[in-house]
């Protein structure tokens, strides 16, 4: 069989998301905020909700994603994307309304918004990227960065004594009354991606049906500023992000 | 038995040659090009072996989703 009679529509098995447009993505080689937004572009449309999502779109590396998913967008002040999100959800009860933000956004600066907005049971989603860094403003020390790890502005490793602990979000996440669903996942291989994909799911299902807040960490990889090639980067992810931050559902109700 | 076989589209001027398909291939039919770019300036992922299932980790995997998946069942 030839080349040409293989590579027909009938017999396509992957191709990209169809809600992700032909605009080349900023991102960094093999950042994981490709594959996430491949799978929320997927979700989507496979809920057929194209017509009925607002995502909100965050300040730091995922700023663009407005650029990059053909569904309607609001751009969020820094950390302020659950509280928006809030007010499009209890606006408009029928949309699907997600947050897309990495861990400077929410772990940070929007620390407050995203506890009270879970803790509310607002129906809505929160999509939360951890890759431990300040990716987009180059590496600096995040508070979900690990004891040890080296950014720009923790040269000789985190000290927890001078610049105290992690932060486990989904953990204070769980504790709270108003999340329905709250798990963390990752994306550094074909199953993981495919686990990560059905908590999603679930996840924007539960918002759709006045279940509460839920909130999906993905562990993530920041080559760029680990300073490591994507494929080690994954590796390092596995070694040590995965000690800290445990894989799994916290809470599903 | 019926065979499986497969082919990949890469979406060239997409690809930002992280390798990671290379990674995630089981029959190691993916690889990055040595020399040759695209209009990016990166190295991109091409089909290297033939010897390519359809899995789709490749394109599962790819951040920037420039893979396209065929696969075809042959009955002999």
């Amino acid at each position: 069989m030839t080349k040409e009679e293989i590579i027909r529509p009938e017999n396509l098995v992957y191709e990209k998301p169809r809600l992700m447009n032909d605009n080349y993505m900023h991102y960094c080689p093999g950042c994981s905020h490709g594959v996430v937004h491949k799978l929320v572009a997927e979700v989507i449309d496979e809920m057929g909700m194209t017509e009925k999502t607002i995502g909100i779109s965050p300040v730091g590396c995922a700023v663009f994603a407005y650029k990059y998913i053909d569904i309607d967008w609001q751009e969020a002040a820094h950390g302020r994307a659950p509280a928006l999100a809030t007010a499009c959800k209890r606006l408009w009860p029928d949309r699907l309304v997600f947050t897309y933000q990495g861990d400077g956004d929410l772990a940070c600066i929007g620390t407050g918004e995203t506890i009270h907005a879970l803790n509310r049971g607002e129906h809505i989603t929160i999509i939360f990227i951890n890759n431990a860094i300040y990716g987009m403003t180059g590496g600096q020390m995040a508070p979900t960065t690990l004891v040890g790890q080296k950014t720009a502005t923790c040269p000789y490793g985190r000290d927890p004594e001078i610049h105290g602990w992690p932060l486990r979000m989904t953990e204070i996440a769980a504790q709270l009354e108003g999340t329905s669903y709250v798990t963390r996942q990752s994306v550094h291989t074909v199953a993981a991606i495919r686990k990560a994909k059905a908590a999603i799911r679930k996840a924007f299902e539960n918002s759709m049906n006045g279940k509460g807040s839920n909130l999906v960490e993905i562990v993530s990889t920041c080559s760029s500023g680990w300073k490591l090639s994507p494929e080690k980067a994954n590796q390092w992810m596995e070694e040590h992000m995965f000690d800290y931050y445990k894989m799994g559902d916290l809470k599903d109700v | 038995m019926a065979k499986i076989k497969g082919e990949i589209v890469v979406d060239v001027n997409r690809c930002k040659g992280c390798n990671l398909c290379v990674v995630a291939c089981p029959t190691k039919t993916i690889a990055l090009t040595r020399g040759e770019v695209n209009h990016r300036g990166y190295a991109y992922c091409h089909d290297v072996g033939g010897a390519c299932i359809g899995c789709a980790a490749c394109a599962t995997i790819c951040p920037d989703g420039c893979i396209s998946v065929y696969k075809v069942k042959l009955s002999d």
